[in-house]
């Protein structure tokens, strides 16, 4: 049931978007030719390293630099005294009742969470530069630390910031309370759940790095960094360093997994960017994987309770939502909009829900700044909607999967307008849950659990209804919602003189297969063939401009502002063509790279000829420029709102709390798809990361706010023998408001895993009375659940 | 910090230099000799992304001292491919899309290699339990255990060819 990759040369133009080609970025990934951060040398380069604290919360005292300094190739310590810059990481997305206390690159009198770091050192190579940051003596005095955010805003809590305010960040709604409370005191029915949504650590395979080159003649500063979004980390590290933005050039070269980690701007790459500033040499900065785990932005972290109210009929009537959500020690890029905007407006899952209400405290605890991690609020929305649906069938006795479909949001309701703020674009969820249930054999499956019981061996089956809203937009709602970004993608399209083709994206792909995909959106609107089209992405040099690549917006968004660019390209050589063949511009008809008159189809010109006339410019149309390149700033009308059915089934051993995944369903729509393989490839990898948070992943701390889980050996990346074979299906709802009918498809596994796992553990275990465990579900939580419950 | 002078051989070519005691062979290959094949993602033995062949066992270059290879036969990753023709190995990896982001994937290349060498027919099972010390953080391994398998049916097909 995989899908067959081919040969680009071997599909006709007219079927290039939406075949399995074979990605073209593999060849320099697969010889070892690519080149990745770490792989940048240059002459006279030094290395950068850091200097960490080794606590989770304490007071800072003397800082004592000597001994660092006078090691044998140390060039210099820095520490926040040094620098005369803003040096402040600032907040990219406020809230009406945000607190945003300052967030420096370096620490000066206070460390707020393990890694937080207070001084950097330069020197002649990476070991030397990592023995002389060890070597720095900071004097601490440890304070209490509280890494839970239901611990940091009970009474009595260590405070971060300003001890008046305790701990929290924000208090945030959304939704109607005096409608949801109603609904609550009509209810025949209420369901209560509690649950953590644990902490993760991305861990994209390649560390965060930064190789950052000046040139004090010019005052060029070039950064080449792990960046899914270097337009945007130009813009706030111009801030940061306050260098200014036109002589700041960031660019991503080959980038191994960003996974959200990439997104934000942190201390290490703007310290990079500053001591090859005042050092006027090149600096290099790798983290090592223990850096990744004590400084990337982690993600998730909410403790929820909700209730949900249902009618006698056993339809949903209401839904109240309670979370209190773990921050960090510091605001991140995107933190507020995680939890609340990217979170809440989820809550209507793929439900009818009349009343919705949700209210959310965002909390400063002793972890490093947590940010958006694949699917950021929205597989914590997800969970949350699709554990309490399956416990309130559970509780009225009714199969999950007809609960589901009896509360659906029908398929001729699209548009749909949720209760919390957002517009369903389109959406057939039936269809997903009875390709699924098909695929699965449900029937078969409840007799085989039935029969399974009798001889004492546990199966269960989970469901997981996701819904994901992704291709943020449009700018103007983003701004009145508190992003101080726009969510437009912009794309330069340029015709050569001899009919090639240099497409220019301000996405930022790390593994996404962007060349490949962007190439059959252009070679398809512009009839080109495939192999005629170059992409460039990733470089604030080449590309005008750009938001960079997250929240699966690269094919909504960047891809369609390519739509936009070529069809401008195309009408400027209608008119070309119309002029020359003397008709009307109207009477011109384009097909898959030719032109024609209508009626007349035996006198064609191809697009490729009408490039090499647009330059040579003797004879256009009066008044018209010479050349064939368009631009286009593309700024979508709504979010796309992909859906689908999710499907695990497990055994599960209560004796021993041991749990094998025996089958995997997802069935996605994702809207067009522009390349099958592609898609098939991001949802394996999603499934897998939504995988290792029901089964295995999850930071701890200890009561200092030490990370408990700091390397691969105790934090588990799954392994290839622990993620099962998954079986995928899809169906196709395009998109209505985009040009190419796309969704988005990078986050969808990771937000419909979760819990599927989590309900199909906890179905098997119904003969115990277990409704609820927490992930990760460890051999210990499971056990413990069914001894509990026994 | 003492320093050795060592020589490598590292697919075919053979190179002198001069380390330091505490040099990882994953260091001097990148650093000093400017293989880029092997990557490094944890200098702990857990990721296996920098994972090469050390004369002809798959070993994690960021466990070996560089004096430890000091005259051994190495094959990064660079070395697979004869000019532009790729090896099956890689042809396989690119047609069943077994990598995303591609960090990993030459240490995954230069398992499956010694995978393939000792097992030319392995089970699915076998070929994830081989894959152990190698993390993808992208694919989620089905397709990597697919291009493992067709690569494992290329090379018996070769075999079988006698050529
Ligand atoms: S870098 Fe060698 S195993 Fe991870
Ligand atoms: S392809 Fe990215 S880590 Fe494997």
């Amino acid at each position: 049931m995989s899908i067959e990759t081919i040969d680009a040369d071997e599909v006709p133009i007219e079927e290039v978007l939406g075949s399995a080609v074979k990605r073209r970025e593999d060849p320099s990934l697969i010889t070892g030719r690519a080149e990745y951060t770490d792989d940048i040398q240059r002459p006279n380069m030094l290395h950068m390293a850091a200097t960490r604290s080794p606590y989770g919360h304490a007071k800072v005292g003397d800082i004592d630099t000597s001994e660092a300094e006078a090691m044998d190739g140390v060039e210099a310590v820095f520490t926040a005294a040094d620098f005369d810059v803003p040096g402040e990481i600032p907040v990219g997305w406020l809230l009406e009742s945000l607190r945003t206390p300052p967030h420096p690159i370096l620490a000066s009198e206070r460390v707020r969470y393990q890694g937080d770091a207070v001084a950097v050192v330069v020197a002649d190579s990476r070991a030397v530069a990592a023995d002389a940051a060890q070597a720095v003596d900071v004097e601490y005095e440890q304070l209490d630390a509280v890494t839970s955010p239901g611990d940091a805003l009970a009474e009595g809590a260590p405070t971060l910031h300003d001890e008046d305010d305790g701990n929290v960040a924000f208090e945030w709604e959304l939704g109607d309370a005096e409608k949801t409370s109603a609904a609550f005191e009509d209810a025949d029915e209420i369901v209560d759940i509690d649950l953590v949504n644990q902490l993760l650590i991305s861990n994209p395979m390649e560390p965060r790095a930064t190789v950052a080159e000046y040139d004090a003649g010019s005052d060029d500063l070039r950064v080449h960094m792990t960046s899914q979004n270097p337009h945007l980390h130009r813009l706030l590290m111009s801030g940061v360093i306050d260098h200014p933005e036109q002589k700041l050039h960031v660019r991503a070269p080959d980038v191994g997994g960003g996974f959200g980690a990439k997104i934000h701007h942190y201390a290490d790459e703007a310290l990079t960017a500053l001591c090859a500033r005042e050092l006027e040499r090149p600096v290099k900065w790798v983290a090592t994987r223990t850096e990744g785990f004590q400084t990337d932005a982690p993600g998730r972290g909410h403790e929820t309770s909700a209730r949900m109210a249902l009618d006698a009929d056993g339809h949903i009537t209401g839904f109240e939502v309670d979370t209190k959500a773990n921050l960090g020690a510091y605001l991140s890029t995107f933190a507020p909009a995680v939890p609340t905007y990217l979170y809440g407006t989820l809550l209507s899952g793929q439900y009818d829900i009349p009343a919705i209400h949700v209210e959310v405290t965002g909390a400063f605890t002793n972890v490093p700044p947590v940010d958006a991690y694949r699917g950021a609020g929205r597989p914590e929305a997800s969970y949350l909607v699709e554990r309490i649906v399956t416990q309130a069938a559970r509780q009225i006795g009714e199969d999950p999967a007809e609960f589901r479909r009896k509360n659906f949001v029908d398929s001729d309701d699209f548009p749909y307008q949720t209760e919390v703020a957002v517009e369903y674009d389109s959406g057939d969820y039936e269809k997903t849950l009875d390709a699924a249930l098909d695929a699965i054999d449900y029937d078969a499956f409840r007799e085989e659990q039935e029969l399974a019981r009798e001889d004492g061996k546990y199966l269960g089956i989970g469901l997981s209804a996701y819904i994901e809203a992704c291709g943020l937009a449009p700018s103007e709602l983003a701004g009145q919602l508190g992003a101080q970004a726009g969510l437009w993608e912009s794309s330069l399209v340029r015709v050569h003189q001899s009919g090639t083709v240099t497409a220019y994206v301000g996405t930022s792909g790390h593994g996404q297969g962007h060349a490949t995909t962007f190439s059959q959106i252009v070679a398809d609107e512009l009839g080109i063939p495939y192999d005629d089209v170059e992409i460039v992405e990733g470089d604030t040099d080449e590309v005008p401009q750009g938001m960079g690549t997250y929240g699966s917006r690269s094919a909504a968004v960047g891809g369609s502002a390519l739509v936009e660019s070529a069809r401008k390209i195309v009408e400027k050589s209608r008119e070309i063509v119309a002029h020359q063949l003397e008709a009307d511009a109207e009477d011109v008809e384009f097909d898959h790279g030719t032109f024609h008159v209508a009626g007349a189809p035996e006198q064609s010109v191809g697009i490729q000829e009408v490039a090499g006339a647009a330059y040579l410019a003797h004879d256009l149309p009066d008044d018209m420029e010479p050349g064939l390149e368009a631009t286009s700033f593309y700024d979508p009308d709504n979010f796309v709102f992909p859906f689908g059915l999710h499907a695990a089934i497990v055994s599960v051993d209560p004796d021993s709390g041991e749990i094998e995944v025996e089958r995997y369903v997802a069935v996605d729509d994702v809207g067009n798809q522009i390349n099958p393989k592609i898609v098939e490839g991001q949802i394996h990898g999603g499934v897998a990361q939504g995988i290792g948070q029901a089964l295995y992943e999850g930071a701890q701390y200890d009561e200092n706010g030490t990370l408990l889980t700091g390397s691969l050996q105790d934090y588990t990346v799954p392994k290839a023998e622990q993620i099962p074979e998954l079986e995928t299906e899809s169906t196709v709802t395009p998109c209505p408001h985009n040009p190419l009918g796309v969704k988005g498809v990078g986050e969808a596994g990771t937000i419909a895993a979760p819990q599927a796992v989590v309900n199909a553990v906890t179905d098997a275990l119904q003969p115990f009375g277990v409704d609820d465990i927490e992930m990760p579900l460890t051999e210990e939580r499971v056990w413990r659940a069914v001894e509990e419950a026994k | 910090m003492a320093e050795h002078d060592i020589t490598l051989t590292v697919n075919g070519e053979d190179h002198e230099l001069t380390v330091e005691s505490r040099t990882l062979l994953v260091h001097a290959l990148r650093d000093e000799l400017g293989y880029t094949g092997p990557n490094v993602g944890c200098e702990s033995t857990l990721c296996g992304a920098c994972t090469v062949h050390v004369d002809g066992d798959a070993a994690k270059s960021c466990t070996l001292l560089a004096v430890q290879a000091d005259g051994k036969e190495i094959t990064t990753v660079e070395g697979l491919a004869e000019g532009r023709d790729l090896h099956p190995i890689q042809e396989s990896f690119q047609e069943e899309h077994g990598l995303q982001c591609g960090y990993c994937t030459p240490g995954m290349i230069m398992t499956t290699k010694q995978l393939l060498e000792e097992n030319p027919d392995p089970s699915r099972e076998e070929i994830r339990e081989a894959l152990e010390g190698n993390l993808c953080r992208c694919t989620g391994y089905q397709n990597i255990v697919n291009a493992v398998e067709s690569a494992a049916g290329k090379l018996r097909g070769a075999q079988a060819h006698g050529d």
